[in-house]
C-alpha cells in the first residue's frame, strides 16, 4: 500500500476541480432549497446547459468562448423560466418530479442521434473549445509536491475556479443578508404569510430559481472546460443527488456550507476509492469479494448509505441550524 | 435493517453461483472448454432457416471466428475462455426483403461468465421497418403502449397508495421492480426453476422483502422518529442509489434474458404481432389490477386505507389501526411493483437500470393522473404508455421518453392537480 500516493490523490481531490464543480452546483441548490425551499431536482440540467453552452457554440459555430459564456447564462435563464412557469405554483413534491423530468429531457436530447450533428450524440463533444481560456494560463508547469499534484491546466482551472467560487459566495452572502434574502427565507417558512403582506411570491421564487440555476450553469462551465469535453451521461440524475448530498452534508441555508460539504464529500470519496483500489491491486482485499472494476460501484453504494444516514441522523448537516431549516413539505 | 436482510439474501444467491464457478474453473481449461459454445439459428420472418449467413464472433485476447449458417440456419462457435464476446451478423448476406428488425442491433454482446454453459444468441429478422403500413404500425404500437401502460400502472398503483397513506414520494420504488426482476433471473437461470414457478416466488419475496421488511425496518422507525416528508424523500434517494449500485455490483452492467423464453416467436393476431409470454403476463397483470381495485373498494382494509389517505388523525381516532393499514399498503404496493418487474424481465430481460428507467415514467403517470388517487394512476399510466409508443410514429424512437415527459409538463400547466386529482393537492 502506497500511503503517500493515497494522501496525495486525496488532498488534491479535496481542493480539486470536482470539488469546485460540486460546490458551485450545491451553492445553486442552496439558493433554491436552502433559502427559498424549492425542491429542485433538475440541477444536473442546469450544469448540462452550462457545459453544452460553452462547447456547442465554440465547436459547431465558431463563436468565441467569452460570448459562449454569455450564451450559457442566457440559456440557463431560459431553462429556469421553462421550469418555473408551470411548477412554481405547485407543491414542493410536484416541483421535484417536474424538475427531475426536465433535466432528464435535456440529457436525452443531448445524447440522441437526432441532434448528433450539433450535440455529438451519446459520445458528447470533445475538442479544444477551451483554448482561449487556457491561452491565458500563466503556469508553464504543473504542481508536483508530496501532498498536492496538479498538471498545468488543472492548476489554472483550480485557481480560477476557486476565485469564481469566492466571488459567488461573497455575492450570496450579501444577497441572503439583505431584505431580499430575508424575504426568501420567509417564503420558505410560510408562503401564505408572505403573500398576505402583499408580496408576489411567485415572482420571488422565480428569481431564486434563475439565480441558483445560473450558479449551477457556472458549475457546468467548469465541468466542460476542465475536461475539454462534454459527456451527456455525466449529467444524469445522480449528479443532482450528489449535489444535494454535498449541500446537506455541509448544512443547508449556510453560505459556506456547500464548500465545506464539497470538500468533505470528495475527500471521503477519493480516499475510500484509493484505499480500496490499492487494497485490491495489492491483494489485501481478496479478488472474489471486490474486483478492480467494482471499486467504483462500492463507492456509489457508500454514497447512497451515507446520504440516508445523514438525512436520518443529522438532517441539518455539519454546520446547519435545525431551527433554520424546515425540511418538510407543507401538505 | 432491511438492507442487511437484503444483502444476506441476495449475496447467498450470488456466492453460491460464484463459488460454483470457482470450483469448476480448474477443470474447465482441459475438459469443458470445447463444450462451451455460442450458437444460434437464423430464420426469416416466417421461421424458415436462412443458410449461408455470415456471423463473425470476436472475443478477448484476439479471439476471432468467422462462420456461416448451415442448411438449417444454425451456426455455432466454440469459445476457449471466459470473457466478453460479441457476434456480428453480416447483413449483406441476408436475402432481399429480409432485414434485422432493429438494424442497429447487428452486433450482440455475450458475456460468458461460466464455462460449460452454452449461450444462444438471437438476431431477430423481420420484413424490415419500412414495409409495415402506417395502420399496422399504429395497431402494433397501440398494443405495445397498452402493455407498457399496464407495467407502469402496476408500479404506479403501489407508489400512489404509499404516497396516499404515508405522504412518502418514494424514489426507490423502481428498485422494487429491479429486485423482483433479478430474483426471477436468479431463480430461473441459475437455480433452473421454470419461469412459471420462479415468477410467483419472486413476487412473493418482493412483496415480503421490498414491502413488509422495508416498511418494518426502515420507514416505520422513521415515521416514529417524526422524520419530515422531504427528509424521507431524500432518504429514499439514498436507498435508491445504494440499491442500484448494489445490484450492479452483484449482477454486472448488461441486460440478460431469461434463457427459457429468450427467443419465443410471436403470434400474428390480425394486424399485430405479439408473443404468447407477453399475452400471458399481461392478462395476469390485469387480474392483479382488478384484485387491487377490489381490495381498495370492497374490503375493510382497503376502505381503511382510503380513510387513512384522507385524514390519518381522524382515521386513527375512529379506531383504524393506521400502522397496520400502512403495512398492508406497502405489501400490496411492493407486490404489484414486483410483478411489473417480472413482466419487464420476462419480455425484455433484466438489467440493474431497469427500475431507474421506469421510475420517471411511473412518476409521470402518477403526476398526470393526480398524486394520491388510485384510479388516476391507472389512467395516467395508460396515457403515458400509449403516448410513449405511439409518439414513435412521428419522432425518433430514442426520444420517445422525452415526448412523454414533455406531455407531463404541459398537462401540469393546464391542470396542475392531474386529470383525476383534487384541487386541494396543489400547494
Amino acid at each position: 500500500m502506497d500511503f503517500l500516493f493515497i494522501i496525495q490523490q486525496t488532498l488534491s481531490a479535496t481542493i480539486g476541480v470536482n470539488t469546485i464543480i460540486f460546490a458551485l452546483a450545491a451553492i445553486g441548490l442552496n439558493m433554491h432549497f436552502g433559502y427559498t425551499g424549492l425542491l429542485n431536482f433538475g440541477q444536473a440540467g442546469f450544469l448540462a446547459i452550462g457545459a453544452y453552452s460553452v462547447a456547442v457554440p465554440v465547436i459547431s459555430f465558431g463563436i468565441p468562448l467569452w460570448i459562449a459564456f454569455l450564451i450559457g447564462i442566457f440559456n440557463s435563464i431560459i431553462f429556469a423560466l421553462l421550469l418555473g412557469v408551470p411548477t412554481l405554483r405547485l407543491r414542493a413534491d410536484y416541483l421535484a418530479i417536474v424538475t427531475i423530468a426536465a433535466a432528464e429531457i435535456v440529457r436525452q436530447i443531448a445524447r440522441s442521434a437526432t441532434f448528433n450533428e450539433w450535440l455529438g450524440g451519446s459520445d458528447g463533444i470533445t475538442g479544444k473549445f477551451g483554448k482561449e481560456f487556457f491561452d491565458l494560463n500563466p503556469f508553464k508547469t504543473g504542481l508536483d509536491t508530496p501532498i498536492l499534484r496538479f498538471n498545468a491546466n488543472d492548476l489554472w482551472v483550480v485557481l480560477t475556479g476557486w476565485t469564481l467560487v469566492a466571488l459567488i459566495i461573497f455575492i450570496m452572502w450579501v444577497m441572503v443578508n439583505s431584505p431580499w434574502g430575508r424575504l426568501m427565507r420567509a417564503i420558505r417558512e410560510d408562503e401564505d404569510a408572505v403573500r398576505s403582506l402583499g408580496k408576489n411570491v411567485y415572482l420571488y421564487k422565480m428569481q431564486s430559481l434563475i439565480i441558483g440555476g445560473i450558479i449551477g450553469s457556472f458549475g457546468g462551465f467548469v465541468y466542460a472546460l476542465s475536461r475539454q469535453s462534454v459527456q451527456p451521461d455525466n449529467y444524469g440524475t445522480a449528479l443532482t443527488f450528489f449535489a444535494y448530498t454535498v449541500l446537506i452534508l455541509g448544512g443547508a441555508a449556510r453560505v459556506f456550507s456547500p464548500i465545506v460539504g464539497a470538500m468533505i464529500f470528495w475527500f471521503l470519496i477519493v480516499f475510500i476509492e484509493q484505499v480500496l483500489r490499492e487494497g485490491v491491486t495489492n491483494n489485501v482485499i481478496p479478488d472474489w469479494l471486490i474486483g478492480v472494476n467494482q471499486v467504483g460501484q462500492i463507492r456509489f453504494m457508500l454514497m447512497g448509505i451515507g446520504l440516508m444516514l445523514l438525512m436520518i441522523f443529522r438532517p441539518q448537516g455539519i454546520f446547519g441550524d435545525k431551527k433554520e431549516l424546515a425540511l418538510d413539505a407543507k401538505a | 435493517m432491511v438492507m442487511l436482510t437484503l444483502t444476506s439474501l441476495t449475496s447467498t444467491i450470488f456466492l453460491s453461483s460464484s463459488s460454483l464457478a470457482a470450483d469448476e474453473t480448474p477443470e474447465v481449461a482441459n475438459t469443458q472448454s470445447s463444450e462451451t459454445k455460442l450458437y444460434g439459428i437464423i430464420t426469416d420472418k416466417d421461421g424458415k432457416p436462412l443458410p449461408g449467413i455470415g456471423v463473425l464472433v470476436v472475443g478477448p485476447s484476439g479471439f476471432s471466428a468467422d462462420v456461416s449458417t448451415d442448411a438449417q440456419g444454425a451456426w455455432e462457435v466454440a469459445i476457449p475462455t471466459k470473457g466478453s464476446f460479441s457476434a456480428t451478423i453480416n447483413q449483406d448476406d441476408l436475402p432481399s426483403g429480409q432485414g434485422l428488425t432493429d438494424p442497429t442491433k447487428a452486433t450482440i454482446k455475450a458475456n460468458v461468465f461460466m464455462l460449460g454453459v452454452d449461450l444462444r444468441l438471437l438476431f431477430p429478422i423481420g420484413p424490415g421497418v419500412e414495409k409495415a403500413s402506417l395502420l399496422e404500425r399504429s395497431a402494433q404500437l397501440t398494443v405495445d403502449g397498452i402493455i407498457l401502460g399496464l407495467v407502469i400502472g402496476l408500479a404506479a398503483l403501489g407508489l400512489n397508495l404509499i404516497f396516499g397513506t404515508t405522504g412518502l414520494t418514494n424514489f426507490a420504488h423502481g428498485e422494487i421492480l429491479t429486485f423482483a426482476g433479478l430474483l426471477t433471473y436468479y431463480l430461473s437461470a441459475i437455480i433452473k426453476l421454470p419461469v412459471i414457478v420462479a415468477a410467483p416466488i419472486a413476487v412473493i419475496l418482493g412483496a415480503f422483502i421490498s414491502g413488509y421488511l422495508q416498511d418494518r425496518y426502515l420507514w416505520r422507525p422513521l415515521r416514529k422518529r417524526g422524520t419530515g416528508l422531504i427528509a424521507m424523500l431524500v432518504v429514499s434517494i439514498g436507498l435508491a442509489i445504494f440499491l442500484r449500485y448494489f445490484f450492479l455490483f452483484l449482477f454486472g452492467g448488461d441486460t440478460r434474458q431469461l434463457p427459457q423464453y429468450a427467443g419465443q416467436a410471436g403470434l400474428e393476431l390480425g394486424l399485430v404481432n405479439i408473443t404468447p409470454k407477453s399475452i400471458l403476463t399481461t392478462i395476469i397483470g390485469v387480474l392483479f389490477i382488478i384484485f387491487a381495485t377490489l381490495w381498495l373498494l370492497r374490503t375493510r382494509m382497503g376502505k381503511a386505507s382510503r380513510a387513512v389517505a384522507d385524514n390519518p388523525a381522524l382515521a386513527s381516532a375512529s379506531g383504524i389501526d393506521v400502522q397496520k393499514v400502512i403495512r398492508a399498503v406497502w405489501i400490496l404496493g411492493a407486490g404489484l411493483a414486483s410483478y411489473a418487474g417480472v413482466i419487464v424481465t420476462v419480455n425484455q430481460g433484466v438489467s440493474f437500470l431497469m427500475g431507474q428507467d421506469m421510475l420517471l415514467l411511473i412518476f409521470a403517470a402518477v403526476t398526470l393522473g393526480g398524486l394520491g388517487t388510485a384510479n388516476g394512476a391507472l389512467v395516467g399510466s395508460i396515457i403515458i404508455g400509449l403516448f410513449v409508443q405511439l409518439s414513435t410514429l412521428f419522432i425518433p424512437t430514442e426520444l420517445k421518453y422525452v415526448g412523454a415527459l414533455i406531455v407531463l409538463i404541459l398537462i401540469l400547466i393546464v391542470r396542475p392537480q392531474g386529470i383525476l386529482g383534487r384541487k386541494e393537492r396543489i400547494g
